[in-house]
């Protein structure tokens, strides 16, 4: 027993003089409450959603008022053609749109029923959901006012079409989640394992003290890996559509030249990773705490970016994963084509060839 | 061929001294040996001259070339073996040094008559993983990996330490056949009596270097007269003869003690000695090895 | 004289492999004994076995009376045990790794107190008592880390190769500390590469391929191949062991 106490004690001494793990252990669970409490949340609001009139009669007119006056929407008026709503959802600029027909409040008074038309964007079904519940409560709320004060039995109803997703699975929100989060871990991870290694080992310095171009030992290192991701990406996106139906209906080649850029981004950080790691430990710690947290928070598939604190939101804009989650989404899902991503694969460009000169430069050809 | 002026190196900003302000130099093909202890500074002094660290203060030049400016060229062209006989453990015998050679941009054939000597001894095991050699088989694949090449200098890191006696012996016969090829040899060790088979040494403790010579020279500059005690009770007679007043230093050497004494007055000591019931003690001068010579410059 | 480990045919094999090949010898009470044998002869399985951390294949052993099969724990209470590559918490200070290891072997509160006073007198590290051992020197180190392995007063100390990489001082301050401990009646069961050590042992055994090719006084050993010091004797049993390549 009292061998038990000594044991306990010293395991004590030991975690309280770690200095860099203690930091994690208590720092994790703060940073986690105040994040979960205050920053991120499921609650959606602020969504952007159109609304447009064609009857602009005193129901519509007041009904819209109280939705616009709800802090869950922010509303566009106007976009009277389809194909201007459809362009904009393509875009991702709306998440909503609610359609008031024409004669609606005759068409409510004479017959004790209209009917609302709602599209969303189901890309992300949570998040339709959510949405659409939102504006069916509103509608709700007035509705039962307008009932009472006079005196009819009176009905509006919502009818809702959900976009690019009708069955509202899940799998077209997670599959581009999944592939983000696992073509950064894979190559973030296993780069900086690998660079580790050699150090540990000894045998960096012997590659070190040799003709042997440093620019060869990081191709060597990255080569394996951005391979292995490439096979990953092919296996997850013929599963998606095998078992997920949820095939890629865009361009298959704008897909893989974006993961390609996306990917390169992540061996990059892998590569700066490796470069203060001493052990492979430390490497594969500083990878996961480092990436796995905020590729999850901040890349838009859990929670959404845009009811995010500023601070968080600007964050999110460093992330590399958070630009190449939306180019899935849009090439794999609604199947767009390069104009529609073109901003985001610049990015997503600019952040793989600065990251992957970063890396080379300070890459230590000596040993401190 | 190798010369260090002033190097000094320190870690942690500062707080660790690793190296203080060594000079030495090594001539072309000769055989040169940094004796000293664990954490006396070698392994660094090997990573300055190999280019892989930058001193604090203080030149260094390797075949002519400055380690800071021309490190490039440096590399290009010396062998080094660090610590530990840092080799692919899942990467068999062939492997390795077909990917070594391969850094080096050549081929095991260009180059199998330069390492035959070696090579050969392990060639057998040739499809099995260095991660299951023993020492000695590691450190012979090692070298082959360092030499395949055909460097003018190599850099030996300590290897024969966690090596078995036999092996020792063999590697040191190996470095003597090198030399004889013109190639100029740098090795570091913790073993003292590895000393005498190089050209010269440098006997180095906390960084700082207690002695450049040749073997000889640093045994003929041993102050005094050395003279061994043997006595059947080794401890006994140690505290003895550490009490006796005539005693200057006194040091256990395996069944010796080695005695300097104030005035070189054997009579005294053994007198003494017979005072204290001792019978059958023999007293008689002998030649200081290096390991006499070192602790007697640690004490300064 | 009293026998402290006495083991008969002891034999460890791994598969088809025999790491130890009955080993029959005995140690006694006080002795310095050295345990010799080239990397890959056997010695470390041997050790470990003795220290009741290993399981042998067959055969006998008993150390401090206690049986190595079926009294593996009352061994450990009575032993202590020191390498090269374990020795201390780095990151605790002198007196908390003194007080651990005293109360991991069993000792009370006032015994703990009264034995770290008397072992920081004896290596005069009072001044160190809350220095962090990682910024002690080595060769502090290792003594701290012998004393620290018989601070119960064990009746065997395993030594597995204590002194390596040190400097030629410090090594011969750590054999006082081996002669105290032996004087007090310690035995010492020591392996090293230095064979001026083996000569400062009583007996010394030399394993070869599994088997211990020699047993004796290191004067005995001399003697009987005909050599003026330790590490000729042990170069003519090692040269020919077949085991290099393992």
């Amino acid at each position: 027993m009292k061998q038990l106490i000594v044991f306990i004690q010293k395991e004590f001494l030991h975690v309280f003089r770690d200095r860099k793990t203690l930091l994690m252990l208590f720092g994790l669970p703060i940073a986690q409450i105040v994040l979960f409490g205050f920053a991120l949340s499921n609650e959606i609001k602020n969504s952007k959603i159109v609304v447009v009139d064609y009857s602009k009669d005193p129901v519509t007119t007041q009904l819209i008022q109280e939705i616009t006056s709800s802090q869950y929407f922010n509303v566009t008026r106007g976009l009277p053609s389809a194909t201007g709503i459809d362009a904009a959802f393509k875009r991702g600029d709306i998440k909503m749109a609610v359609i008031f027909p024409e004669h609606f409040s005759d068409d409510l008074i004479r017959t004790g029923k209209a009917t609302i038309q709602v599209i969303a964007d189901a890309s992300d079904p949570n998040q339709a959901t959510t949405v659409t519940n939102y504006l069916t409560q509103i509608v709700g709320t007035y509705n039962a006012r307008l009932a009472q004060a006079s005196g009819q039995p009176l009905q509006i109803g919502v009818q809702n079409r959900m976009l690019y997703n009708p069955e509202l699975r899940g799998a077209p929100n997670f599959v581009p989640g999944v592939m983000a989060l696992v073509l950064m871990l894979v190559c973030t991870m296993m780069t900086s394992v690998a660079i580790v290694r050699e150090k540990e080992l000894g045998t960096m310095e012997i590659l070190l003290v040799s003709p042997f171009k440093t620019i060869y030992i990081i191709i060597s290192k990255l080569a394996p890996n951005l391979l292995i991701s490439i096979v990953n990406l092919c296996v997850i996106l013929v599963l998606s559509d095998v078992f997920l139906d949820l095939p890629v209906k865009g361009s298959i080649l704008l897909l893989f030249f974006d993961s390609i850029l996306f990917i390169l981004t992540s061996l990059s950080i892998g590569l700066l990773l490796s470069i203060n790691a001493k052990t492979q430990q430390a490497a594969m710690m500083s990878s996961l705490m480092g990436m796995m947290l905020p590729t999850m928070l901040l890349t838009g598939f859990l929670f959404p970016i845009e009811n995010m604190p500023l601070p968080l939101q600007w964050l999110s804009n460093a992330v590399p994963s958070r630009w190449y989650f939306i180019v899935v989404k849009r090439v794999m899902l609604k199947g767009l084509g390069f104009s529609s991503v073109w901003k985001e694969t610049l990015i997503l460009a600019g952040m793989s060839f600065f990251l992957f000169a970063v890396s080379i430069r300070r890459f230590k050809t000596r040993l401190q | 061929m190798i010369t260090l002026e002033h190097i000094t190196k320190t870690f942690s900003k500062g707080s660790v001294q690793a190296v203080k302000d060594v000079s030495f130099q090594v001539g072309e093909g000769a055989l040169f040996g940094l004796i000293g202890p664990d954490g006396a500074g070698k392994t660094t002094i090997f990573r300055v001259l190999t280019t892989l660290l930058l001193p604090d203060a203080g030149r260094a030049t390797v075949d002519g070339l400055d380690i800071v400016k021309d490190y490039t060229r440096i590399r290009e062209r010396v062998g080094y073996m660090p610590g530990r006989f840092s080799l692919y453990q899942d990467l068999t015998i062939a492997e390795n040094i077909r990917f070594f050679a391969t850094v080096f941009g050549t081929t095991l054939e260009a180059n199998y008559d330069q390492i035959k000597d070696i090579y050969q001894q392990i060639e057998p095991f040739k499809d099995r993983r260095a991660g299951k050699l023993s020492g000695g088989m590691k450190q012979k694949l090692a070298l082959c990996c360092a030499l395949i090449h055909q460097p003018r200098v190599l850099f030996l890191d300590e290897p024969t330490t966690g090596v078995d006696v036999v092996s020792r012996k063999e590697f040191w016969d190996m470095l003597g056949k090198l030399k004889e090829r013109g190639i100029t040899i740098l090795v570091s060790t913790p073993y003292m009596d590895e000393a005498t088979r190089c050209d010269r040494i440098a006997l180095i403790q906390k960084g700082a270097i207690l002695s450049i010579d040749t073997p000889q020279g640093i045994v003929e500059a041993f102050p005094g007269k050395l003279y061994a005690v043997r006595s059947g009770q080794p401890f006994k007679v140690l505290q003895d003869v550490r009490a006796y007043n005539g005693t200057q230093t006194c040091f256990a050497f395996g069944e010796a003690l080695h005695v300097t004494l104030a005035t070189d007055n054997i009579q005294g000591l053994s007198g003494y000695l017979a005072g204290k019931g001792y019978q059958d003690v023999h007293i008689e001068p002998i030649e200081p090895s290096i390991e006499d010579c070192f602790i007697h410059l640690l004490k300064d | 004289m009293e026998t402290v480990i006495k083991t008969d045919k002891l034999t460890k094999r791994f598969g088809g492999f025999i790491a130890c090949n009955a080993l029959t010898f005995e140690v006694y009470k006080g002795e310095i004994f050295g345990f010799l044998g080239a990397n890959g002869a056997g010695k470390t399985t041997a050790m470990r076995m003795l220290c009741g951390l290993l399981a042998p294949s067959s055969g006998d052993a008993a150390v401090a009376g206690f049986d190595v099969y079926t009294q593996t724990e009352k061994i450990k209470r009575r032993i202590g045990y020191m390498s090269q590559k374990f020795s201390l918490y780095d990151d605790l200070t002198v007196t908390e790794n003194i007080r651990f290891y005293a109360g991991i072997y069993g000792m009370t509160g006032d015994s703990i107190r009264a034995k770290t006073k008397s072992l920081l007198d004896e290596l005069q590290l009072q001044g160190e008592a809350r220095t962090l051992v990682r910024e002690l020197p080595l060769g502090w180190k290792q003594k701290l880390a012998f004393s620290v392995s018989i601070v119960h007063d064990p009746d065997i100390v395993f030594l597995d190769e204590p002194t390596g990489g040190v400097d030629p001082v410090t090594r011969r301050q750590f054999w006082d500390l081996i002669y105290h401990a032996a004087d007090k009646g310690v035995t010492v069961f020591v392996t090293t590469h230095y064979m001026d050590e083996a000569e400062y042992c009583n007996r010394v055994s030399i394993m070869v391929d599994g088997v211990i090719a020699a047993l004796d006084s290191p004067d005995g050993l001399k003697r009987r191949y005909d050599c003026g010091n330790m590490e000729d004797v042990f170069y003519q049993l090692a040269r020919n062991a077949k085991r290099k390549a393992d």
